[in-house]
């Protein structure tokens, strides 16, 4: 076994430990002054003298930045130590500084815990002809410099540098290649028929069953005549979870007398079905919704949540939540390239007193920061452009936060249906290899987190390999060029189990799990089943095809294996070298699970209406709203993704004079040499959801639509995608407003008129802390995507023209409930934004047809902080003033307050730039829709408005404006 | 005229390979795309074409270092036939982790052997991977065959490890191609004009010859208008400014 330290040369800074020195600062502890962070390799290996220094000189260290140090034995590497180093990197330790104290810790992947890294560093030693490799640990080691007692280090540990779910503090005792378990087969049975009610409870529980199902099922075996084997039981556990099969969704909700049968198909899926809209390709169906793009090419649209894993492990969750969502549209049809990638997230509050935070719940600096590397490195390396997406806080995400990735895919429109396989052709899996990563991660989904969950969690949990994600792909899209598969698949929660079993679901299937390529020794075969292993995809491959399709594959060095066949015999059979081990009926499988069914209700709430004086200075007040966390600059976040990757954008998520204002949609020209765009915006605004489901629902579409109208689009060609993150829907309230946000869902569609083409819900998000359960709020996400004409008639938010005239669109009411106005202010209020669905129809395709009369300079939707926000925004990207006159604005009933106007947060309401020459033309084709000129665009970098009584109420300036709204995030 | 045929070489983690075929298509080469081991098995041969390109991504996940896995396969298994191709006057273009791969397989500054280069690329100085646009300046003596004619240049970074680091000696011999300046054209440039932190604001380096070019920013990224920033505030312009670079090289090899 052999050690190689690598650390930067002395003189240069280190960035990494910088940041650190950042993030402790943060924390509170002010007496570090330096951190160094030392990358370590052990090879367990046998090599000679020149052999190890070749891999020290010529890879693992950078002979400009960097030294290394070789150990042929482990060095003694104790926690703390004053001083030295013993047997590390002595040159570039902080002793030559003298006498400082410092402390050491090193951090090194638990048993496990796949190291991408590791793979890379065995790949290329065997190219610089270093033989004799067996395996690769990687580990970190942290020089901390300054003064600390105990707890300030071990809150180091705990809060920055370690998360015991994959990670541990590296010890003298430390093993660092143990032999790998080997499994000797044992077929399991689960003595279901025979349990009494104790032991019927204890299978309930740890399959997550409900007693429904649970009877069902050992009906089902007593018919058989034999008991369950584990796998036979975990396969049912995995197909009927609520991840998989959506229960609730498609369950019986009775509420207020009604009965609902299937409320997905009675709201989300009918307005789809009503509409029928010809481009409407692939809906409700596939992995993702499919509509036509331009004829020849069709766009494929998926969001997902990974939002459990994301609470206990917020890189890795993350990395696998938009690895996840990729494999959706390249599971998708017969498969399509990923393209652009959205993510939406929901925090609690960055500023959160460390000493008030449960215990089990990491900070929410510290999951925001984990979740936003952990998204970004994944979906930067895999070289997908991240254009579009959006954070929220509130406290109530603290220990359930909510992470939503989402990815558009363009494939042939001929290739956009799901594909079919025949009995006889072969089971073939592709991509990385299984371990026991992930194992019940569904049921792990689909349960409420409690204190205990980091603990209970950690096999659900891994880190993605993206390299082997875009290995994958790049070769995946050349197979399906040449048509040598007939059917995709992705490999998600539940693993092979609901892969398989769901794409065998008419025909019948063997799977020989031995066949599996794993990643180590020691697996069970019903582990093999169910591991959540990333990067993995399932093809259905003739005969005749699959020699080359796994020599294309291996071309290329991503694994492909036949693991089985599809047979004609309706059955889903599991054999371990040569044992069959499970034996299901797929008419069980999938038709036999009794439906649920729950109690709903809804009363309306009532919150504490506001009855504060309005203030003499409304510019504090829009500063204020401007820095707040939900509305302040997210560029900190937009930067660190690669969002021009593929060449493809056309609108940027920042734009305006200094490329720093916050754009309403993301456009981008998906066929390089065609003019032809798709326009991705999303809306999400929990708050309204406190007061009412079914508005929060309706303002959410009608955002997400403004955006798309805003950037130059129209509703001609918008399909729309629902994430539901729902509390405990067993709890009827709760249920009650999952019915409600549904049924707007279908109001604003239909009158819309944009089809829903997928989507998918993630309930009980809610966490148990001293017996008292917090719930998150009503979440619902509405992600859109528009198909636009040609991209050359985009337009930007920011202020272009002084003198220009400044319009609004749009009737203003009193509707503040739930604003980010009464928000600063402590209030929720009542009176939330409703939505006109008809009326706001009408004025988007107005508003859409002066823009393509190329009428509009600018255009910005007005949403949270309304017209204040919008206006302070518009004026600070595009680096000019403006003047505005409040009595101008247009009302739906008499407001007298200038903040309520300033403020208020109505929907279907735009701010537009019209140059003078143009007034009349734009006010001819916006005849009947309610607007006003209330301003100008001006020269002096100042933000006027005017109030009721024509008293100036504010004059801020641009830069001040912009400082309030940039500081928050500025990390 | 001849036709010019240019290798788009990808490799596991290669992403910017597609745009980078569209702007030598777009520039009038015929362009191939060959995997790394079509390269190494010669089932693709580099003498079949004038240009070669390594463009951006994250080859093998930038473990270890950002393109040094790919540097060493580079050189242990294709440095030959790297070798002759820029003896024969082949033009080489790396692009982002191009620029590192090339860096660290000792192809460029092209002065030193593969095993002692002498500078690299390293962590910018924000610790931070960032996307943002940035002004360039072209060193006027540069023999760079892809800058000719080309004065300034806005075009987009998107990296984390793009800072160059050399020491003084090797500083003072280096051709330096293209250098991060403010808006202004002014090479005083402290971050974030200059994104990484890089010595003496270097973007982008060719060896002697002028035919073996690297830059950092993504000239593949701005070949037409609505590629910009603040497209929709300026006048519409034909070609984005990267688009020069594709076309020149072209052009050079239309002479070979």
């Amino acid at each position: 076994m052999y050690r190689v330290e690598v650390g930067l040369k002395s003189h240069l800074p280190d960035a990494r430990g910088r940041g650190l020195v950042r993030d402790i600062h943060d924390l509170g502890i002010t007496t570090v002054s330096n951190v160094q962070v030392v990358d370590i390799y052990w090879l367990d290996a046998d090599l000679t003298p020149d052999k190890l220094a070749l891999v020290g000189r010529s890879l693992l260290a950078d002979p400009v930045t960097q030294e290394y140090q070789l150990f042929t034995s482990p060095p003694d590497i104790k926690g703390t130590s004053t001083g030295d180093i013993r047997g590390g990197l002595e040159g570039r330790s902080p002793s030559n500084k003298v006498a400082k104290p410092f402390h050491t810790i090193e951090v090194t992947y638990n048993a496990g815990v796949t190291d991408p890294v590791e793979g890379t560093v065995i790949k290329a030693l065997q190219d610089l002809g270093v033989e004799g490799v067996r395996a690769v640990k990687t580990a970190r080691r942290y020089l901390i410099e300054g003064q600390l007692d105990e707890p300030q280090l071990e809150a180091i540990c705990s809060k920055l540098l370690v998360n015991p779910i994959i990670q541990h503090v590296v010890t003298p005792e430390e093993v660092w290649f143990p032999e790998n378990p080997q499994y000797s087969f044992r077929l399991k049975r689960v003595a279901l028929l025979e349990l009494d009610d104790a032991g019927l409870g204890e299978v309930r529980q740890q399959f997550g069953f409900t007693d429904d199902e649970l009877q069902a099922i050992r009906a089902y075996f007593r018919g058989q005549g034999q008991n369950p084997t584990d796998a036979e039981l975990e396969t049912l556990a995995q197909t009927w979870s609520e991840h998989c099969v959506h229960k609730t969704f498609k369950g019986k909700i009775s509420l207020g007398g009604a009965t609902i049968n299937n409320l997905l198909k009675s709201t989300i899926m009918k307005v789809t079905e009503e509409l029928g809209k010809p481009w409407c390709l692939s809906v409700f169906e596939d992995n993702a919704g499919v509509i036509d793009f331009d004829g020849h090419c069709a766009l494929c649209f998926k969001v997902e949540t990974h939002n459990h894993p994301s609470a206990v492990e917020p890189y890795g969750g993350a990395s696998t939540g938009i690895g996840g969502v990729v494999r959706d549209p390249l599971g998708t049809g017969l498969g399509s390239k990923p393209i652009l990638n959205t993510d939406v997230f929901c925090f609690g509050p960055p500023d959160y007193p460390y000493e008030k935070l449960p215990k089990g719940v990491l900070h929410p600096r510290r999951i925001f920061k984990g979740v936003r590397a952990g998204v970004a490195d994944y979906a930067n390396r895999l070289g997908i452009p991240t254009l579009n997406g959006a954070v929220l806080f509130d406290e109530r995400y603290m220990a359930n936060p909510l992470v939503f990735c989402g990815t558009l895919g363009l494939l042939p429109k001929e290739l956009s249906r799901r594909g079919k396989q025949q009995a006889g052709d072969l089971v073939v899996l592709v991509g990385g290899r299984t371990g026991r990563d992930g194992i019940h991660g569904v049921t792990f989904a689909s349960e409420q987190l409690t204190e205990e969950s980091a603990q209970a969690s950690y096999s659900s949990v891994q880190i993605g390999n993206p390299i082997v994600e875009k290995k994958l792909i790049d070769v995946l899209l050349q197979a399906r060029d040449r048509g040598l598969y007939c059917r995709i698949t992705d490999c998600g929660g539940g693993g092979l189990s609901s892969a398989v079993g769901e794409m065998a679901a008419e025909t019948g299937v063997r799977v020989d799990l031995d066949r599996v390529p794993l990643k180590y020794t020691g697996l069970a075969y019903t582990e093999i089943w169910v591991s959540e292993s990333q990067e993995r995809m399932v093809l259905a491959t003739p005969p005749d095809c699959v020699d080359e399709l796994l020599s294309l594959f291996a071309s290329e060095d991503v694994e492909a294996a036949v693991i089985g066949e599809f047979t004609s015999d309706q059955r889903l059979q599991l054999r371990y070298h040569g044992n069959l081990v499970c034996d299901l009926d797929m008419e069980f499988l999938h038709q036999g699970r009794p439906q649920v069914e729950r109690e709903a209700v809804w009363k309306p709430p009532r919150h504490k209406e506001p009855d504060f004086a309005p203030p003499q200075d409304l510019g504090t007040a829009l500063h204020k709203i401007l820095g707040s966390w939900n509305v302040c600059s997210k560029e900190w976040v937009i930067r660190q993704y690669d969002h021009e990757v593929q060449g493809a954008s056309v609108l940027k998520p920042l734009v305006g004079r200094n490329n720093d204002g916050p754009g309403d949609a993301a456009i981008i020209r998906p066929v390089l040499d065609s003019d032809r765009g798709v326009i991705v915006a999303n809306g999400i605004n929990s708050k309204y959801g406190e007061i009412d489901p079914y508005w929060m629902a309706a303002s959410a579409i009608d955002e997400a639509l403004r955006q798309i109208i805003a950037v130059g689009g129209s509703l001609q060609r918008v399909a729309l995608l629902d994430n539901f993150s729902w509390g405990d829907v067993q709890q009827p309230e709760i249920l009650g407003a999952l019915v409600r946000a549904a049924q707007a869902c279908y109001d604003m569609a239909t009158v819309y008129e944009t089809p829903f083409i997928s989507g998918k819900d993630s309930l009980y998000n809610e966490f148990e802390y001293k017996g008292k359960i917090i719930s998150i709020p009503h979440t619902l996400l509405i992600s859109a995507i528009s198909v636009m004409e040609d991209v050359n008639r985009a337009v930007s938010m920011d202020f272009k023209v002084v003198s220009d005239l400044i319009y609004i669109v749009g009737t203003t009411q009193n509707e503040l409930g739930g604003s980010e106005y009464f928000r600063i202010s402590g209030f929720t209020g009542n009176n939330v934004p409703k939505v006109d669905p008809y009326q706001g129809k009408k004025l988007m395709d107005r508003l859409s047809l002066a823009t393509e009369r190329r009428l509009v300079r600018a255009c910005h939707d007005c949403s949270e902080g309304g017209i204040g926000v919008a206006l302070a925004e518009m004026a600070f990207a595009g680096g000019l003033g403006a003047t505005i006159s409040l009595p101008n604005v247009p009302l739906g009933e008499p407001i007298d307050r200038d903040d309520f106007i300033l403020f208020s947060e109505s929907n279907t309401r735009f701010l537009v730039e019209v140059a003078p020459e143009h007034k009349d033309e734009f006010e001819g084709i916006m005849g009947g829709i309610s607007l006003a000129n209330i301003g100008r665009v001006t020269d002096s970098e100042i933000l006027e408005v005017y109030g009721l009584d024509n008293r100036r109420l504010i004059a801020a300036p641009l830069g001040e404006l912009k400082e309030s709204w940039q500081r928050p995030i500025r990390w | 005229m001849s036709q010019v045929r240019a290798v788009i070489m990808r490799a596991p983690g290669t992403n910017c390979d597609a745009e980078t075929v569209f702007a030598f298509q777009q520039a009038g080469a015929v362009v191939d795309s060959a995997h790394i081991n079509q390269l190494i098995r010669h089932e693709k041969r580099l003498s079949d074409y004038q240009i070669m390109v390594i463009p951006g991504g994250f080859t093998y996940g930038d473990d270890i270092a950002a393109g040094k896995v790919l540097a060493n396969e580079l050189r242990l298994k294709l440095g030959e036939d790297i070798l002759r191709f820029i003896e024969d006057g082949g033009l080489i273009l790396g692009i982002c982790n191009g620029f590192q791969v090339l860096v660290k397989a000792g192809i460029l500054p092209g002065s030193s052997p593969a095993s002692q280069p002498l500078i690299t690329l390293s962590s910018n100085d924000s610790g931070k991977f960032e996307c943002r646009w940035v002004h360039l300046g072209v060193n006027s003596q540069s023999p760079c065959i892809f800058t000719r004619g080309i004065n300034r240049l806005y075009l987009p970074v998107a990296h984390g490890e793009g800072k160059v680091v050399a020491d003084p000696e090797t500083l003072s011999d280096l051709n330096v191609v293209l250098y991060y300046t403010d808006e202004h054209g002014s090479s005083n440039a402290g971050y974030p004009d200059n994104p990484n932190g890089s010595v003496g604001n270097i973007a982008g380096i060719c060896d002697a010859s002028g035919r073996v070019f690297a830059l950092m920013p993504h000239p593949e990224r701005y070949i037409r208008h609505t590629q910009h920033p603040q497209w929709t505030r300026l006048k519409k312009e034909e070609y984005g400014d990267g688009f020069q670079i594709f076309q020149n090289a072209v052009k050079w090899a239309q002479g070979l």
